[in-house]
């Protein structure tokens, strides 16, 4: 297949063989399991069960609320012990509605919905229905619910579906684990995602620097015609959406369009196999994969853990720490977010965890910009880092925003390749925040405006009214006077 | 549970580069030449490079000191240490002490901390001093003296040296035109081209370096081995270097073959003057010239170009310094009008059209 080359990025250090060798474990049941409410991108999951409650594995535990959510159910069978907040794995550490749930050891299933029988002639709504019941969420780590996404097929002209399996973030095995150890699975996943998407032809993106998985897939894909699995150039950030898409077919998806307006929805390789054991088993999505890695990490791995499994349970699978982590990440090192500690627990989209030591971080003191130009030709978004940056400084973000700062996808390649160490994504994030927060802003004058104005008007309206009433009045005295008047003279 | 908030972005990793290790990589790449260039003008050139760049690095931490700030940091990225090289390269060998110690004050505080430190200078320090020391000091800055080798009959001694750096005892019969310069007098006196270039050294002594000149000049070969060591390092690109020595090349070689008796050839312009330090070393400063890669190009033309203007038209033999302080005022502009497109978006910024609506 021809490939299309796309525009800067990097060659950070990999460091993949710290696990990429270690197949998926199964993390023993923790004693508590902590399930956030809200794990992926839309309204909180609100919950079904109260403390005391009994539980079985799968059960339905929380529903989603709207449009943009998604369900959670019970990882194993359990008791419920609180639902109460505590803080989630988010950099602010923020608590979070949670719900606690105590395994009792039997793991005993709930009644699964049954299986769909032949998913690739089935109705497409039943698919997109149960993978919405089984809250799938994207599990590379945008977690976007996926049933949304699987449903673009009928308000877009779509031409294939492009299964992510770039992972070009360093350290993250998981889906070369994944696809290594559950080819058959993914691909068995996204022929029935391409059915509900109502596409025939399937694309699958791997860098080249998994050889395995490249063969694992293409070995499972032989059968199917309609599956291309592709070797993409190692090159981060490969697994940008926009940016995998213009590797696989040179177009560009144009600023504030999707890339299923250019004809490609992409999913993540892992969501493929949820929504294949949600489809052919009816199960909901309980755990997922983890790749616990860094150089702080004694024995790094790929965990599959349940949902709710502390951080802190995967870390000592893995031996615990060898020294002290610099850095605890979630996800990976480039587009991670920081974690706020151990007890954070395992979400839908959590692709890793990581224990850096200094050496790896290698975080600098910002230096004053050298005008390099490293931040410019790296940029995979034609961008120009360091002048949006000088602008942010002066809280400008008015140009900030003409220089397309929104557009930035936050990859972290600029601040990766700043020789002075500025921590350009940073002050890009903050930008990006204090541009949507003037926009609310706007939108809520504009509303305050349009209400005061629409009350203006009534009371003008009113105030007319009263005037053509007292007029009226005024008119009719007037009348009567008169009369009387010619009453009077008649008198 | 103790979980303390934390607010800051990503990336968990970074390139090992930094500026203390960019610099000192272009200071490597500087050695080869440097050293030979010493043991051509023997112990005057290594006096005056050494109270150069002591010079600047004392300037800069006046500077510092002056206005506050730490001095470790600022003083351990090389960067006064690479300004100070640059300019005793650009200097008259065997010129006296105080041109370095001027210079410095020129390019370090005048030329950079005036306008608010590294990389916040519009115009190029060593080529600002250079350029006004030259404007100021006709004399002395045009005062070159022809090679001679360290431990070679004629050469300085020591204590010679000390004498001519430091007392000013420039020995008359020494001095010499550089070659640029000599055939512009000789132009000047209505000799043509044709007829002074008999006179200047060939094209393989000028690029090893038998000629007079400044140290930058007199080493071509060896500056262009350190430029094309740090394109390998990747610290510089193509585009600078070979915008301008295309450029030049380019409008040296037309204009030859119009009028061989009014212009040097193109191959002159590109072995004389410090065309290859200028090039590979100067032009390339990060600071002061544009970012994008477009836009280094653009530049490094420009600055090609005006090298021949001011070479040929101008009352300077040497055109390469102010030609790169004009480019370096455009730089702003280049880099307003050479932004990458955006990615999804045209070049005036707007979003792509969906194609086939
Ligand atoms: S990479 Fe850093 S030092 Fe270089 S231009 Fe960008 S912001 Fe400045
Ligand atoms: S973080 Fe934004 S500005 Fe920086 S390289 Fe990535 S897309 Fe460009």
């Amino acid at each position: 297949m021809k490939l299309f080359p796309i525009r800067g990025g990097i060659h950070p250090d990999y460091r993949k063989e710290l696990s990429s060798e270690k197949a998926i474990v199964a993390l023993p049941l923790p004693e508590l399991l902590y399930i956030p409410l809200q794990q992926h991108i839309g309204a909180p999951a609100e919950a079904l069960v109260q403390a005391g409650e009994l539980v079985k594995k799968g059960q339905l535990i929380a529903r989603s609320q709207g449009g943009i959510s998604a369900p959670q159910h019970a990882p194993t069978s359990g008791r419920i012990k609180a639902v109460t907040d505590i803080p989630a794995p988010h950099p602010s550490g923020l608590p979070q509605p949670t719900i606690i749930l105590e395994p009792d050891g039997k793991d005993e299933w709930t009644d699964l919905p049954e299986p769909i029988a032949d998913p690739l002639n089935a109705d497409p709504q039943m698919i997109r229905e149960r993978v919405a019941q089984a809250g799938i969420v994207g599990m590379g780590g945008a977690a976007f619910p996926s049933a949304v996404k699987l449903d673009l097929g009928t308000r877009y002209k779509l031409e294939f579906l492009l299964l992510n399996g770039a992972e070009c973030e360093p350290y993250l095995t998981c889906d070369d684990r994944v696809m290594r150890e559950h080819a058959d699975e993914v691909i068995d996943g996204a022929r029935i995602m391409a059915h509900t998407l109502g596409v025939k032809k399937i694309v699958i993106a791997i860098e080249q620097n998994k050889p395995q998985a490249l063969a694992a897939m293409t070995g499972a894909a032989f059968t199917f015609s309609e599956v291309d699995v592709v070797g993409v150039p190692v090159q981060y950030p490969m697994g940008s959406e926009r940016h995998l898409v213009q590797a696989i077919t040179g177009r560009e998806t144009p600023a504030k369009k999707l890339t299923a307006d250019i004809g490609v929805v992409v999913h993540n390789v892992a969501t493929a196999r949820a929504v294949h054991q949600a489809v052919r088993f009816g199960r909901p999505l309980l755990s997922r994969v983890v790749t616990v890695s860094g150089g702080a990490v004694r024995e790094p791995n790929n965990i599959e853990a349940p949902i709710g499994a502390r951080v802190a349970d995967l870390v000592a699978l893995c031996g615990g720490f060898s020294g002290e982590p610099a850095s605890l990440v979630n996800g990976g090192p480039m587009m991670g977010q920081p974690l706020p500690g151990l007890e954070a627990p395992v979400v839908k989209g959590m692709s890793g965890v990581l224990a850096l030591t200094a050496g790896e971080v290698n975080e600098q003191p910002a230096g004053p910009c050298i005008r390099c130009g490293a931040c410019v030709a790296i940029c995979p978004c034609g961008l120009v880092p360091v002048e949006m940056a000088a602008f942010i400084r002066k809280d400008n973000f008015d140009v900030a925003a003409q220089l397309g700062v929104m557009d930035c996808v936050s990859c972290g390649s600029c601040s990766w390749a700043c020789p002075s160490h500025i921590p350009l994504v940073h002050y890009f994030n903050y930008a990006k925040g204090m541009i949507n927060a003037q926009e609310r802003e706007r939108r809520k004058n504009e509303r305050i405006k349009l209400l005061a104005e629409a009350h203006n008007a009534r009371m003008e309206k009113l105030a007319v009214a009263a005037e053509a009433k007292r007029a009226a009045v005024a008119a009719r005295k007037a009348n009567l006077a008169a009369a009387t008047g010619e009453e009077k003279v008649e008198a | 549970m103790s979980i303390a908030p934390i607010s800051k972005s990503g990336p968990f990793t970074h390139t090992t580069s930094s500026v203390p290790k960019t610099m000192l990589t272009v200071l490597l790449a500087l050695v080869p030449a440097t050293a030979f260039d010493a043991y051509l003008f023997g112990w005057p050139g290594i006096l005056l490079f050494a109270v150069t760049v002591g010079a600047c690095v004392a300037v800069e931490a006046g500077c510092l000191a002056l206005a506050g700030l730490p001095m470790k940091a600022a003083l351990g990225d090389y960067s006064a240490v690479l300004t100070g090289w640059l300019l005793a390269m650009s200097l008259p060998p065997w010129a006296p002490w105080w041109t370095g110690v001027l210079g410095a004050v020129f390019a370090i505080a005048l030329a950079k901390h005036t306008f608010g430190g590294l990389g916040q200078n519009l115009f190029n320090p060593a080529m600002v001093a250079r350029v006004a020391l030259l404007v100021s000091f006709p004399v002395v800055m045009t005062a070159w003296v022809m090679p001679h080798p360290l431990f070679s009959a004629g050469a300085p001694g020591f204590s010679d040296a000390v004498a001519i750096t430091f007392g000013g005892n420039l020995p008359d019969s020494v001095s010499a035109a550089s070659a640029l310069g000599y055939v512009k007098t000789e132009l000047s006196r209505g000799i043509p081209v044709t007829q002074s270039m008999a006179h200047v050294p060939d094209l393989m002594d000028m690029a090893l370096g038998l000629r007079a000149g400044s140290m930058g000049e007199t080493s071509a070969i060896l500056i262009l081995a350190g430029g094309l060591f740090l394109m390998a390092r990747r610290i510089i690109s193509w585009h600078i270097p070979l915008g301008m020595m295309g450029a030049l090349f380019l409008m040296g070689t037309l204009f030859h073959m119009l009028d061989p008796a009014r212009y040097t050839d193109g191959m002159f312009h590109l072995m004389s003057g410090a065309t290859f330090l200028g090039a590979f070393f100067i032009a390339t400063d990060y600071v002061t010239s544009p970012v994008s890669k477009p836009g280094q190009l653009v530049f490094g033309i420009g600055c090609g170009v005006l090298t021949w203007v001011i070479r040929t038209y101008a009352g300077y033999p040497e055109g390469m310094a102010f030609a790169v302080l004009l480019m370096n005022s455009l730089t702003p502009i280049i880099d307003q009008y050479t932004r990458p497109r955006a990615f999804g978006r045209s070049r005036k910024g707007e979003p792509l059209p969906l194609e086939g609506k």
